[in-house]
């Protein structure tokens, strides 16, 4: 009994040496964690310097832009700042409010300061109005941070044009010149050359051979609103169609996928159905809503397809993923198909699986080719004509770009638009 | 008279847009015009809803082929309209969302549609691989150098491009499958798109052009009638 007491009493005597070691080393770091956080917190970062605040140019008014000097504590120094804030009164002495929601991440210099041009908001910025700004250094305890010396007073105002977009306002005029002398040249019966495109060309055949076979061409607008140029794009093209499917007696099928686009379409199938002068063939229900679910939008097209056999597809338009979905299944139902659109990720899909394709901007040139009016043929020539103007600029900005040279540089400058 | 007042309308509309472009005080008058955009889009809803009625009902009535299918749009149609505005099985009152947690709308929308949705989508799996099938058969020059293209690509993007071409020496690392993935993507690939994106731009400018100008007016209908 006695041995047992004394093994046990060796034991305790053996372990306060060791619990001490535990018991310390805890409380060395929690003091060490402590320490660590207090000089964090006690620590003041060196303010941001350099401090600006301008009007900020070319826009409405109600804004500033604000610029300055990372802290020295920035990423080096002390390394203890982690936001800024940008802080904004009327008076340089008091009532400094932060600006914008969030404040910003350490290594920012910049700041635009857009305030709200209506007066009912509680964010209204008046123009011609004095504001002063100062920028705090923050540290991971917000309530430490140092702050810059106060810059103002400084006011904003708007501007009646936008200087930074002068060469696209150049490019737009020069556009429309070269429109308009094409125009012209076409009404004075200019032969202008444009060159064939195969898909074009095929669209006449496709109704020939749906009446041919007795069967519909179904025509697809794609996804687009009818605010979106491919879908307006679209609309012109169904226009030529439906005026040659109402001369030649063939049934023509409109599913869509968006209720003001089935509005329009509607209007304009009836209206080429009156210019064919066979409005009594019209039926409502050929141009038809479907839903506006992508996928069972897909069901519903697909199993048209299948169940009624078009001889002719027409996809023109907006197209996302139901593109393939869509074409692979007509290739499947044995149509011939045609598509355009201008959706860059969609286009290698028609082109594997449709028959004809019109890549891009033969979508909004299609029209015109198919109307073969000298006016509209004119105008694709001028929209030529800047092509080639802009292949020659390229090449120009390409070559300056690799001499370099002060005058280059200023020649190339003339193109940067500022936004 | 039916077409000049649209001329004219889109032609003011047209030109006040491009002007607002460059004048900041009316620069934000392209989304005040958006708001009239969604305004009478909420009135097609209920010309979409009205239109997708009428069409089926009149081919259930007609008997006409396929009617069947028409007679589950439009039950399908009514049974999400009906749980929908009534908040069938909704919790709470009826200011409870028509999506909250519980209710037969939102159950719908999770066990029927989305599965739905889902087998459509991934329907696409099976025809990429017989679009890839037809579009990679060396039949010509041009669908020869395509298939090449693709091959490499598809070679570079898995672990076997860099087990198979992983031993050619540094200075020639530009023939090491991977990254002759990367180059064709970021040089010939990119270059062709770019290409397109700029006639798409141009070809977006000439067709505002043509619209605002009143050079094309096909959408309107007729040729010739003012």
């Amino acid at each position: 009994m006695r041995i047992k007491y004394s093994f046990l009493l060796a034991l305790f005597l053996l372990l306060i040496p060791f619990s001490a070691l535990i018991f310390g080393q805890d409380g060395a770091a929690a003091s060490g964690e402590t320490e660590s956080a207090d000089s964090l917190a006690l620590t003041l970062p060196a303010p941001v310097t350099n401090l600006k605040a301008i009007n900020t140019p070319n826009d409405h008014g109600h804004s500033f832009t604000v610029t300055w000097d990372i802290s020295a504590d920035d990423g080096g120094g002390l390394k203890n700042v982690l936001f800024y804030r940008v802080m904004r009164s009327d008076n340089p002495d008091s009532s400094f409010k932060q600006r914008g929601e969030n404040k910003l991440p350490r290594g920012a210099s910049t700041y635009q300061d857009n305030g709200s041009k209506r007066k009912e908001s509680d964010d209204f910025s008046a123009d011609f109005t004095d504001f002063y700004y100062r920028i705090d250094a923050i540290t991971i305890d917000s309530n430490v941070f140092s702050s810059s010396g106060i810059y103002g007073p400084v006011q904003s105002k708007g501007e009646w044009y936008n200087t930074g977009r002068t060469p696209v306002l150049v490019a737009v005029i020069i556009f429309l010149i070269l429109t308009m002398i094409f125009v012209a040249l076409a009404k004075k019966g200019a032969d202008l050359y444009i060159r064939p495109l195969a898909g074009i060309e095929a669209v006449d055949d496709a109704i020939g051979r749906a009446t041919e076979m007795g069967k519909p061409i179904l025509y697809i607008l794609g996804l687009g609103g009818a605010d979106q140029i491919a879908t307006i794009a679209s609309f012109t093209i169904l226009s030529r169609v439906a005026k040659q499917v109402a001369e030649y007696q063939t049934k023509l099928i409109v599913p869509c996928y968006d209720p003001i686009v089935m509005t329009v379409a509607q209007d304009i199938v009836k209206s080429s159905f009156m210019d064919a002068g066979r409005v009594d063939d019209y039926k409502e229900e050929s141009v038809y809503f479907v839903t506006q679910s992508q996928f069972a939008y897909v069901a519903a097209v697909n199993g048209t397809m299948l169940r009624e056999l078009p001889a002719t597809n027409m996809y023109m338009g907006k197209f996302y993923a139901e593109s393939l979905i869509l074409a692979e299944t007509g290739a499947l139902a044995g149509s011939i198909q045609i598509s355009g659109t201008d959706e860059i990720a969609q286009i290698p899909f028609f082109v594997v699986a449709c028959d004809y394709t019109l890549i891009g901007e033969e979508l909004y040139a299609a029209s015109a080719y198919l109307g073969k009016e000298p006016i509209l043929l004119g105008s694709l020539k001028g929209q030529d004509m800047a092509k080639a103007a802009i292949i020659v600029l390229m090449i120009i900005g390409v070559v300056t770009a690799n001499i370099g040279g002060e005058t280059l540089e200023n020649f190339r400058e003339l193109f940067k638009v500022i936004n | 008279m039916r077409r000049n007042i649209p001329l004219a309308v889109t032609f003011v509309v047209g030109m006040l847009l491009i002007v607002s472009v460059f004048l900041p005080p009316i620069e934000t008058i392209g989304e005040d015009f958006g708001v009239f955009f969604s305004i009478i889009a909420v009135f097609a809803f209920f010309l979409g809803g009205g239109n997708l009625i009428k069409v089926h009902f009149g081919k259930i009535m007609k008997k006409s082929n396929d009617w069947e299918f028409s007679l589950v749009t439009v039950v399908g149609f009514f049974a999400m309209l009906i749980i929908g505005l009534f908040k069938i099985g909704a919790p709470g009152d009826i200011s409870t969302s028509v999506t909250a947690e519980g209710s037969y709308f939102q159950e719908m929308f999770v066990y029927l549609i989305n599965p739905l949705q889902s087998t459509m989508y991934a329907l696409l799996a099976f025809f990429v691989a017989s679009a890839s099938y037809r579009a990679f058969r060396a039949k010509n020059r041009e669908a020869t150098i395509l298939l090449v293209a693709a091959f490499i690509i598809l070679l570079g993007r898995t672990p076997l491009g860099m087990m198979l071409t992983g031993w050619i020496p540094e200075s020639f690392s530009i023939f090491q499958v991977p990254n002759l993935a990367v180059w064709i993507m970021n040089s010939p690939n990119l270059a062709g798109q770019r290409a397109i994106m700029i006639g798409i731009s141009l070809g977006v400018v000439a067709m505002s052009l043509r619209l605002i100008l009143g050079i094309e007016r096909t959408y309107l209908g007729g040729d010739d009638k003012g």
